[in-house]
C-alpha cells in the first residue's frame, strides 16, 4: 500500500468536503439558521446534527460515529429542511446558508418509526439473549421512538450461519443493521481493509473477502469493529464460562492479572462516568469470585521494559560499535497483538525490526507457570492463567501455538474489560461498592511505568524513564518524570532526547540523540512504516505501535461506546494513578529486582529470559488463500 | 447467427430529429462564445431529459463559475430505466448530436475531458461509438485546439456500466466512475462543485446534451417556443408494451396521455406508466393528463398495458426490480421495496389486511422522504399509484380464491 | 491454478494497469477487461488487482458484488441473460422461458452440466421496442421466438 496523505474511504464516505469560498474559521463565517423555531448561529459548513447537538436539540443516530466519516446511511437522523422536498439527513447535512430546519415534525417522527420498523424486521434474534442486551443502539432506539410491535414482521429463521471461527471476533450478520461502522471501521480507521459491504439490493451484507471465515484473512483481531458496533452482530469470543468451570475446579488454582486499561475503564460498566480507576475495588471483588491469585500485569509490564529497554541497548550497541549490519533499527515495541499481527500481514519483510519480547500478558503467563509454581511449590499443571484485558487481539495472541514457553499453554484465557464486568455481575457483586485490597505477592508491586501502558506513548515515556537512567545514571529530565512528548492522542508523535554524560558501559552512547516515534491505530501504523520504507526513519530508534486508537485504554474489549472524550478520560486516570505511585520507574520495582536475582539470572536478555520471555514471529503476508 | 438489426430510420422530428450538419453548432459556440452559449440554453430553459428536470443552464453556469484546474462533463448514458431506450437510438442513429453537445459543454464550462458512461448492456455500441469519436478526431472535432481554436482542447472516453441500474443516478455514476460500489452519495456536496475526481463536474443526460447543439443552431427561443411554458421542447418518449407500434417519438411537451395513444396505436389500454418503474401507473380516467415535468412527468418511458393484463403481476414485476436494482446502502429502500413487493404478494393472494396495507402505503411515503437518493425516493411511486388508481382490481381477491400469482411466470 | 498460469495473470494485469492507470478509477475497466477474456475474475486476480492498484482485496471483492455483470467465480463458457422487466414480460418472456429451460433441462440460475450456458435473468436491456429480448455474452438478440432463442442456443458452443 502507498504511502498517501488522504483516506481512502469512498468519497460518500468521507468526510463531507464544502467547497467554502473562504476560510471560514479565520474569518469566522457565521450562518443563521433556525431550528425548531429558534434562531442561532452555527460555523459555515457544521452538519445539521452538530448544530442541534450544540443548541441540546437530540437527533437520534444509528450509523454516525464521532470516530468515523459521514456515512449518512440508516437515515435515522431524517430532519425537514424547510427548502426541500424531501427529508435530510442530519449526520451528512453541511449547512451553507440560512436555512429551517424541524427535527420533530409528523413526517419526520414517522419516518424515524418507519426506519426502525424495516430495520426490526430483517433483525433476527431476542433482545434477552444478546450479548449486547441493555447495551444495544437498536434496542435504545425502538424504545425511544415508542415502536411496539413488529409492524413488518420479525424473522424467523437464520440467513447467516454465526462465524466463529476467530478466537477474538464473533460475527452474527443476522443481527447486522448495516450501518457500516464496521466497515469504516476496517477500512479507513484502521487501514486493515477486511470488511466491506458485499452484494447489492437486499442481498447486500457485511462480509470478507470472497465470504471466508474471519479467521483465513487478514483480520488482526483489533476489535474496533466490535466497539462501533451498535448492534449484538459483532462481540468478542467470551470464555468466562471456561474461566467459572476452573473456578469450581477445586483442583485448579485459578491466577488472574489485570491490565491498568480495564481497571480505567470497567467503571463505564457499572454506570459510572469515564475516568475512574477501581483497582482496589476490581481485587476484591475478584477474589470474592473465586480467582485464587490477583496479580498485577504492570508487574510484567515492568518486565517487558527491562527486556524490550536491554534489547534496544543492545541493538543500539550492535549497531553503532559492532557495525553489525544484520541488526535492525529502528526497534518496534511488541506488546500490542493487534499489531503484531499487522506487520506480520502487511509487512513481514520487517520482523525483524519487532521487539522479540513478548507482551506483558504472555510474559505473566510464562513466568507464573514457572516462577511462581517454582516458588509457591504449585504443580504448574493445575495453574490456570486468567489475563484481563482490554484487547480483543490478546485472545488470539494467547493461543498463538509458539506461546508455550513455561512447557503449558503460557496463559489459559484472555478475558476482555467487558467480559470481566459479566462475570463480576454474575458473581452477585456491584464494582464500585466494594472495599479496596492490594495485588498478591510475589506480583504484587509494579511501578507508575508498567501503568502507563495502558495509553498511547504509555511504553515509550516507561522505557525512556528507565533506558535513560541506565545510560546515563539520572533520571529523565522532566517534571514528575512526565514526558510530555509521548502523550496526547495526536496520530503520529515524534522527538527526541539527548543522552549526555553517559556511565562507563554506555559511552558508546555519548551525544546521541534518541529519536523516537510513538504512533497508535493501524492507519498511523501504516504511514510509519511507509515512512520506514521510503528510509525516512534511518536515524529513528525506537518506535511505538499501538493497534488501537488511544492505545490500550481505545482497545476492542473496553466498555461500548467508545469516542475521543471518553478515551480522553480513561487515559486521564490512567496518568492520575501513575503519579499517586511511590515507584515510578521499572527497573526500581523491588519484585523486578527480586525476580532478575533469583530466576532470571542471567539478567535481562539473558538466556533463560530468552526462553520464557522473548517470542518470534510469522511471516504471515497478505495473500488470502 | 443474426444479431440485433440496428434499424436506421430516417426519423423526422421537431428538435432532436431535425436536419443537422454534424460539427457546425461546436463551430458556431466558440463563434459566439461562452457567454452567449448560456444565455441561449438560459432562454431555451432546458431542463435535464433524465427524468429530474434540473434546469441544465443552471447547472453549467454554476460548473463554468467554479474556479478549478480540473473539470468534467458526463453524459450519462446509464440508461437503465425500464421502458427506456431513447438513447440507444440516439446513439446508435444520431451520435454526431450527442457529442457535440458534449464538446460544447465542455467548451462552455471549461472542461477538457468528456466521459461517456455507458451502460455495460449496450456494449455492442462501444466499437461504433468509438468509431465516430475517432471520426471527430481526424475532423479536427475532438483533441487539442479544435477547429482550430487556440486552447480549445477537450476530449471524450468511454466507460463502460456493468450491469447497475442505480449507476443512473448522478453521484452513483461517479462512484462508479472512480471504481467504487454504485452508491449515491450524500447530497449536497452536489456534483456540479465536488463531482468525479473531486472536481466540478457536469452530468447530463444523452438526450440533454443532443438537445443543446440544435439550441445553439436555432436559438433558445426557437426551443422554448415547443412544448409548454414549464416543459419546452421537445421529448422523445420510448413506447412500449401493448401497442401496434412501439419505439422512439419525437413529440412536444404536453401532449395528453390520449394522443400519445392514438399515435402509437394502442387499444383497450387499461393503464399507462408513465416514467418507468420508477414513475407512476395512470387509469382511464387519467389519461388527458399532459405529459411535461409539471404534470406527468417522465424521462421517456411510456408502457401501455391493455385490459387483459393483471396490474399487481406488473406491479410485482417493478418492485422485484427495485429489491434487486436498490444499491442496498439506505434503510429506506434496502428494507422497504423488499417490504412493498411482500405486500403486493399478500395482495395476490389474497393474503393481507387492510391495516397492513395502509402500513405499506404510508412506508412508501417515507421511503418517498427519507431515502438518500431518487431510486428511493421513486420507487414506491408504482406501488402507490396503483392502489390509488386501480383499488378495485388491487383489492379484489380474497384467500379463498385458487390465485397463483405469487408465482413469477 | 498452476504457477505458469498465475505469471501469466499476474502479467496481464500488470498490462492492464499500463493501460488503464493505477488509480482507483482504473478498477472498473480492468475488472471488466478480466470478465471478458477470462469469464470470471477469480481470488487471486483479485489480490492481484488490489495489489496493483494499492487498495484492499475485499474491496475488489466488494466492488465485483455490486455489479450484475462482474463475477468471481466462473458461471459457465456463454452466459444468457433473459430480460425480465415489464416489456419484455408483457412480450411473452414466460413462453421463452418455459422453452428454454425445457430444453436445456435446468432451470434460470443455473448452469448446465457441460458449463455451456449459464442461463440468467437479468433488468431493461433498453429493447422494450422488440421484445422480448435476450443477450448471449455481449450480443444482443430482440423479437425472440420460443423456437428462435432454442434454435440460437443450440448453435452457442
Amino acid at each position: 500500500m502507498n504511502s498517501k496523505t488522504e483516506s481512502r474511504a469512498p468519497v460518500s464516505q468521507q468526510a463531507l468536503r464544502v467547497q467554502q469560498p473562504f476560510d471560514s474559521s479565520q474569518i469566522g463565517a457565521m450562518v443563521t439558521i433556525e431550528i425548531n423555531e429558534k434562531k442561532m448561529q452555527v460555523p459555515l459548513g457544521t452538519t445539521i446534527l452538530e448544530a442541534c447537538a450544540q443548541n441540546q436539540v437530540q437527533i437520534p443516530t444509528l450509523c454516525h460515529h464521532k470516530d468515523l466519516c459521514t456515512a449518512g446511511v440508516c437515515r435515522i437522523c431524517v430532519v425537514e429542511v424547510d427548502s426541500m422536498k424531501t427529508l435530510q439527513a442530519a449526520c451528512a447535512f453541511p449547512i451553507t446558508q440560512q436555512i429551517k430546519i424541524k427535527t420533530s415534525t409528523e413526517k419526520v417522527r414517522k419516518a424515524r418509526r418507519h426506519i426502525i420498523d424495516l430495520l426490526l424486521s430483517e433483525h433476527y434474534g431476542e433482545c434477552y439473549t444478546c450479548v449486547r442486551n441493555k447495551n444495544c443502539e437498536l434496542r435504545s432506539l425502538a424504545s425511544e421512538y415508542g415502536v411496539d410491535g413488529f409492524t413488518f414482521g420479525h424473522p424467523e429463521k437464520r440467513k447467516h450461519d454465526i462465524d466463529k471461527s476467530s478466537f477474538s471476533v464473533m460475527r452474527d450478520m443476522d443481527k447486522c443493521v448495516l450501518c457500516r461502522r464496521c466497515v469504516r471501521t476496517c477500512i479507513d480507521l484502521q487501514e486493515v481493509g477486511v470488511l466491506e459491504a458485499v452484494g447489492r439490493g437486499d442481498q447486500t451484507h457485511i462480509t470478507t473477502f470472497m465470504g471466508k471465515p474471519l479467521s483465513e484473512v487478514i483480520c488482526i483481531n483489533c476489535g474496533q469493529c466490535v466497539n462501533r458496533c451498535p448492534t449484538g452482530a459483532l462481540y468478542t469470543n467470551d470464555p468466562s464460562d471456561d474461566i467459572w468451570r476452573a473456578i469450581d475446579d477445586k483442583k485448579k488454582h485459578v491466577v488472574i492479572q489485570t491490565a491498568p486499561s480495564p481497571r480505567a475503564a470497567i467503571c463505564e460498566e457499572f454506570g459510572m462516568a469515564a475516568g475512574t480507576s477501581l483497582t482496589g475495588e476490581l481485587n476484591t471483588a475478584l477474589r470474592r469470585i473465586g480467582f485464587d491469585r490477583v496479580f498485577d500485569t504492570n508487574f510484567a509490564a515492568d518486565l517487558t521494559i527491562m527486556e524490550e529497554g536491554t534489547e534496544l541497548l543492545n541493538r543500539l550497541k550492535s549497531v553503532v560499535v559492532d557495525k553489525d549490519t544484520s541488526v535492525k533499527l529502528p526497534q518496534f515495541t511488541s506488546c500490542s497483538p493487534g499489531w503484531v499481527k499487522f506487520i506480520e500481514h502487511f509487512y513481514p519483510e520487517y520482523l525483524d525490526h519487532l521487539s522479540t519480547a513478548k507482551s506483558p500478558q504472555q510474559m505473566f503467563g510464562a513466568v507464573t507457570k514457572t516462577f511462581y509454581a517454582q516458588e509457591y511449590n504449585i504443580n504448574p499443571e493445575d495453574i490456570v492463567t486468567v489475563a484481563v484485558m482490554p484487547c480483543s487481539a490478546k485472545k488470539f495472541e494467547c493461543n498463538r501455538p509458539e506461546m508455550d514457553s513455561s512447557g503449558f499453554k503460557d496463559v489459559d484465557y484472555g478475558l476482555t474489560t467487558r467480559e470481566l464486568a459479566k462475570m463480576i455481575k454474575e458473581g452477585g457483586i456491584f464494582l464500585p461498592e466494594m472495599p479496596k485490597s492490594g495485588f498478591d505477592d510475589p506480583f504484587g508491586e509494579a511501578s507508575g511505568a508498567g501503568l502507563i501502558f495502558g495509553a498511547t506513548g504509555g511504553v515509550m515515556e516507561a522505557a525512556l524513564r528507565t533506558a535513560y537512567e541506565l545510560v546515563t545514571g539520572r533520571e529523565v529530565p522532566f517534571e514528575k518524570l512526565r514526558i510530555e512528548a509521548c502523550r496526547g492522542f495526536e496520530g503520529i508523535k515524534q522527538a527526541s532526547v539527548k543522552l549526555k554524560n553517559c556511565v562507563p558501559d554506555y559511552t558508546f552512547l555519548e551525544g546521541v540523540d534518541l529519536k523516537f516515534i510513538v504512533a497508535h491505530g493501524t492507519a498511523n501504523a501504516r504511514q510509519v512504516m511507509e515512512m520506514l520504507k521510503a528510509g525516512e526513519l534511518n536515524d529513528v530508534h525506537f518506535i511505538e505501535i499501538m493497534a488501537c486508537p488511544g492505545g490500550c485504554l481505545g482497545g476492542g474489549g473496553q466498555p461500548i461506546p467508545t469516542s475521543p472524550e471518553i478515551r480522553k478520560k480513561r487515559a486521564e486516570a490512567i496518568y492520575a494513578e501513575d503519579e499517586s505511585m511511590t515507584i515510578r520507574k521499572s527497573h526500581e520495582n523491588p519484585r523486578i529486582k527480586y525476580i532478575y536475582e533469583k530466576f532470571l539470572t542471567d539478567g535481562p536478555c539473558g538466556h533463560k529470559s530468552h526462553k520464557l520471555l522473548h517470542t518470534h514471529y510469522t511471516k504471515r503476508g497478505n495473500f488470502i488463500v | 447467427m443474426e444479431t440485433m438489426q440496428i434499424e436506421k430510420t430516417s426519423r423526422k422530428g421537431i428538435v432532436l430529429f431535425s436536419e443537422y450538419v454534424a460539427g457546425s453548432a461546436i463551430r458556431k459556440a466558440v463563434k459566439i462564445g461562452r457567454e452567449e452559449v448560456l444565455f441561449e440554453l438560459r432562454d431555451s430553459k432546458l431542463k435535464g431529459r433524465g427524468g429530474a428536470g434540473f434546469p441544465t443552464s443552471t447547472k453549467w453556469m454554476i460548473t463554468a463559475a467554479a474556479s478549478a484546474p480540473k473539470k468534467y462533463i458526463v453524459c450519462n448514458a446509464d440508461e437503465g430505466e425500464p421502458g427506456t431506450f431513447k438513447d440507444r437510438v440516439l446513439m446508435m442513429e444520431h451520435p454526431e448530436i450527442v457529442f457535440d453537445g458534449m464538446v460544447i459543454a465542455g467548451y462552455t464550462i471549461g472542461a477538457k475531458t468528456g466521459i461517456l458512461y455507458l451502460r455495460g448492456e449496450y456494449y455492442y455500441m462501444l466499437e461504433f461509438l468509438e468509431n465516430h469519436l475517432s471520426g471527430m478526431r481526424e475532423k479536427n472535432l475532438l483533441g487539442k485546439n479544435i477547429i482550430a481554436k487556440e486552447g480549445f482542447d477537450f476530449d471524450i472516453q468511454i466507460r463502460l456500466g456493468s450491469g447497475a441500474y442505480v449507476c443512473g443516478e448522478e453521484t452513483a455514476l461517479i462512484e462508479s466512475l472512480e471504481g467504487h460500489r454504485g452508491e449515491p452519495r450524500n447530497r449536497p456536496p452536489y456534483p456540479v462543485n465536488t463531482g468525479f475526481m473531486g472536481c466540478p463536474t457536469v452530468v447530463n443526460n444523452v438526450e440533454t446534451l443532443a438537445s443543446v447543439p440544435h439550441i445553439i443552431m436555432k436559438s433558445g427561443k426557437w426551443f422554448s417556443e415547443y412544448g409548454t411554458d414549464k416543459s419546452t421542447g421537445s421529448k422523445l418518449f420510448s413506447v412500449s408494451g401493448d401497442c401496434e407500434n412501439p419505439g422512439v417519438y419525437e413529440l412536444p411537451w404536453g401532449m395528453t396521455i390520449t394522443e400519445v395513444l392514438d399515435i402509437v396505436g394502442a387499444k383497450n389500454t387499461k393503464a399507462v406508466q408513465v416514467g418507468g418503474a420508477s414513475g407512476i401507473c395512470l387509469s382511464h380516467a387519467q389519461f388527458n393528463r399532459k405529459l411535461s415535468y409539471e404534470d406527468a412527468s417522465t424521462g421517456g418511458s411510456i408502457i401501455v398495458f391493455n385490459e387483459s393484463r393483471d396490474i399487481l403481476h406488473i406491479l410485482q414485476n417493478f418492485m422485484e426490480f427495485f429489491v434487486e436494482e436498490s444499491c442496498g446502502q439506505c434503510t429506506p429502500c434496502r428494507i422497504g421495496n423488499v417490504k412493498l413487493l411482500e405486500g403486493v404478494k399478500k395482495l395476490r393472494n389474497g393474503n393481507y389486511t387492510f391495516a397492513e396495507i395502509r402500513n405499506l402505503r404510508e412506508l412508501g411515503q417515507t421511503m418517498q422522504v427519507a431515502s438518500k437518493c431518487g431510486l428511493g425516493q421513486s420507487s414506491p411511486n408504482a406501488f402507490l399509484s396503483i392502489l390509488d388508481n386501480f383499488s378495485a382490481e388491487v383489492f379484489q381477491y380474497t384467500s379463498s380464491d385458487k390465485h397463483n400469482g405469487v408465482n413469477n411466470e | 491454478m498452476l504457477i505458469y498460469e498465475r505469471n501469466s495473470l499476474v502479467d496481464e494485469i500488470v498490462d492492464l494497469t499500463v493501460e488503464y492507470g493505477k488509480e482507483r478509477s482504473a478498477l472498473l475497466p480492468i475488472l471488466q477487461t478480466l470478465q471478458l477474456r477470462h469469464k470470471c475474475i477469480s481470488d487471486f486476480a483479485q489480490q492481484e488487482v488490489a495489489r496493483q492498484l494499492s487498495i484492499h482485496p475485499v474491496e475488489v471483492y466488494s466492488v465485483i458484488s455490486f455489479y450484475t455483470f462482474l463475477h468471481p467465480e466462473s458461471q459457465g463458457r456463454n452466459i444468457v441473460r433473459l430480460c425480465q422487466t415489464i416489456s419484455c414480460d408483457l412480450a411473452g418472456k414466460c413462453y421463452l422461458v418455459k422453452a428454454i429451460e425445457r430444453e436445456l433441462g435446468i432451470k434460470f440460475g443455473q448452469t448446465t452440466k457441460d458449463k455451456r450456458i449459464k442461463l440468467e435473468f437479468t433488468n431493461c436491456l433498453g429493447m422494450c421496442d422488440q421484445g422480448p429480448a435476450m443477450v448471449i455474452n455481449e450480443r444482443v438478440f430482440t423479437k425472440v421466438t420460443p423456437e428462435r432463442a432454442v434454435a440460437i442456443l443450440n448453435e452457442v458452443k
